[in-house]
């Protein structure tokens, strides 16, 4: 006869409220965990899509997302000609903000070349930039869907196709666009503005640059020896794309990240204390049942199997109650929310610990209680 | 064993609880022997040391002295003889509660089959054996239903059973009519005999309840720790 789950079937109510509450904490912690990863994630997506070996950025800098980046757009050439460079191009990073059907979005652009490193890697609905001008490759978070048209700058835009997971480490969707579109984007001025600059006797644009110039080696290349070679021209910086990648976390989004790490590092604990404190009070509730039993003869295996049962199917019920909400509502999150099944994984370990370990304390109390309690009534 | 055997036997047993001048003698130099089919009264006032001397019968309070035999085994002498006081309640040793003490999450027959699976019998038989039990004490038709919706007099029937399901040779009652009017005590009493005579058990019961007096086969009086009439 299992006791535990004639327990649990007895106020079964109470129980499936208990672990909804617990499952709705379980749902906070897996949001906690999944906005920590979609940060990292999100981090290092705009980072990860080129696939680039070597980042050439401005002399002195650690751009062109730790810091600002500005080298003349011909340094791909140069860096083209090197050996063991298999392709490389020229990028161009901004953000803008744009109304669209009533509402501002804010866009990260990328300018890059077609045909060379930096466009998007996977179109996953519509066509890749198919012109010279005017067409644009947008995140599907941007809410934009292939022929739409939008304005950035002073001029229209059409959406040729959807990627999807592109942006900044703010969050920010991306939008893809031809290198020169983007420096256009990124130096004409407002007519008004343009007229203003003329009267002065200033030229009539700013200096046209790019952010970087992003490579590609060829197989069996030496990527440190090509960084190496890169950095002892004194104009230009040079940084592997592990590099690029550890800049990006230890600078960029790092405080953002500790600050999360923390905060869930507290709500683990939280959550830990309140499992214990549900199972304890259940077991304390118990007493004069768990009397009985010893006084009828039960063997402590019976009593310790009550508690301990009962504390795991808690702790189990809450985490998939967790799961399963959290899998409901991840994508209504503003930011990304990214599970991995190793990290449910651990939160189930952790739960199963917290669990034994909270049983640990009922037990103890359990096995002190007198049976002559059970006695007069 | 058989009706007349000494199935309870407690020689010079005592009990005390601290030392020196905070030092309550709860039982001195207690002698009592019960025979199998007997139905005995403790009688005595409040502190008399009537629960003490049940629980010590029960294997659930450690005397300070003496010696105690159940069902012709030593289990006591000078200290407890036996490690697995549980089992040998479980197998010897039926309890009545004042409050009955049901286990509120199982119904009627599983607080029965309850003790019978602790003592390793098939479900079925357990099952079996509870029902017979129930319909024996006229409770047969509550079998499913939880404690909470029995009355008084129904639970108290079940927690007989359940003190009777492994057919023990003693049955240690507290108060058990307490909460039952005048007939229904008359009635509990009379199948405590008429089970302690087909069961050739002993029955010890801690009661206050004069009209169900004459129910048993002798009358204990403890005061301050003594047996001091019988």
């Amino acid at each position: 006869m299992n006791l535990a789950l004639k327990d649990i079937r007895h106020g079964l109510f109470r129980f499936v409220l208990t672990c909804f509450g617990l499952g709705l904490l379980m749902t906070v912690v897996l949001a906690m965990i999944g906005i920590y990863n979609g940060l990292v994630a999100d981090a290092l997506a705009v980072v990860k899509a080129p696939a680039a070996d070597v980042w050439v950025v401005e002399a002195g800098t650690k751009g062109p997302f730790a810091e600002a980046s500005s080298i003349p757009v011909d340094t791909r050439d140069t860096v083209a000609r090197m050996p063991g460079v298999a392709e490389a191009g020229a990028i161009n990073y901004q953000t803008v903000e744009a109304s669209f059907q009533d509402r501002t979005l804010r866009l990260y652009v990328i300018g890059y070349e077609p045909g060379r490193p930096g466009g998007p890697q996977t179109i996953a609905e519509g066509r890749g930039i198919g012109t010279s001008h005017f067409e644009l490759v947008a995140d599907r978070k941007t809410g934009l869907v292939p022929g739409d048209t939008i304005r950035l700058g002073r001029h229209r835009f059409t959406v040729a196709g959807l990627v999807d997971g592109a942006m900044n480490s703010g969050g920010d969707p991306a939008v893809y666009m031809t290198l020169a579109d983007a420096m256009a984007l990124q130096i004409e001025l407002a007519p008004a503005d343009q007229r203003v600059q003329v009267a002065r006797g200033a030229g009539a644009v700013k200096s046209a640059s790019v952010a970087a110039v992003i490579v590609r080696v060829m197989p069996g290349a030496d990527v440190d020896l090509l960084t190496a070679t890169l950095r002892q021209w004194k104009h230009l910086a040079a940084l592997s794309q592990a590099e690029q990648e550890n800049i990006l976390l230890a600078s960029v989004v790092d405080r953002a990240r500790r600050q999360i790490g923390l905060f869930l590092g507290i709500l683990l604990t939280v959550s830990a204390v309140v499992i214990a404190l549900i199972i304890y009070t259940m077991t304390m509730e118990k007493l004069k049942q768990i009397a009985t039993l010893k006084l009828i003869g039960a063997p402590d295996r019976s009593v310790v199997g009550l508690i301990v049962q009962q504390a795991l199917i808690l702790g189990a019920s809450g985490w998939g109650i967790g799961l399963v909400l959290i899998l409901l509502v991840k994508d209504v999150f503003p930011r990304r929310v990214v599970l991995e099944p190793f990290n449910v994984a651990v939160l189930a370990g952790i739960i199963f610990v917290v669990c034994i370990a909270a049983s640990g304390l009922g037990v103890r109390a359990a096995m002190k209680v007198d049976p002559a309690t059970a006695l007069g009534g | 064993m058989a009706i007349g055997d000494i199935l309870v036997d407690v020689q010079a047993v005592a009990k005390h609880y601290g030392d020196g001048e905070t030092r309550v003698d709860a039982l001195r130099q207690v002698d009592l022997q019960v025979r199998a089919g007997e139905v005995i009264a403790l009688l005595g006032p409040s502190g008399s040391g009537k629960t003490t001397l049940l629980n010590i019968i029960g294997c659930i309070l450690d005397p300070s002295s003496g010696r105690v035999m159940l069902d012709g085994e030593p289990v006591f002498d000078g200290k407890w003889l036996r490690s697995d006081l549980r089992r040998l309640r479980l197998d010897k040793i039926g309890f009545i509660f004042q409050a009955h003490n049901l286990l509120p999450f199982l119904t009627a027959a599983e607080n029965v089959s309850l003790v019978l699976d602790l003592a390793g019998w098939p479900a079925d038989k357990g099952k079996e054996r509870a029902r017979e039990l129930l319909d024996y004490l006229e409770v047969g038709h509550r079998a499913g239903v939880k404690p909470a919706l029995l009355s008084g007099g129904e639970a108290q029937r079940v927690a007989i059973a359940r003190a009777l399901a492994n057919r023990p040779r003693i049955i240690l009652a507290d108060e058990p009519t307490a909460a039952l009017d005048s007939k229904r005590a008359q009635l509990v009493m009379d199948l405590l005999r008429k089970l302690a005579t087909e069961q050739e058990a002993s029955i010890l019961t801690v009661t206050h309840d004069e009209k169900i007096f004459d129910r048993f086969d002798r009358l204990i009086h403890l005061r301050d720790g003594r047996l001091v009439d019988e």
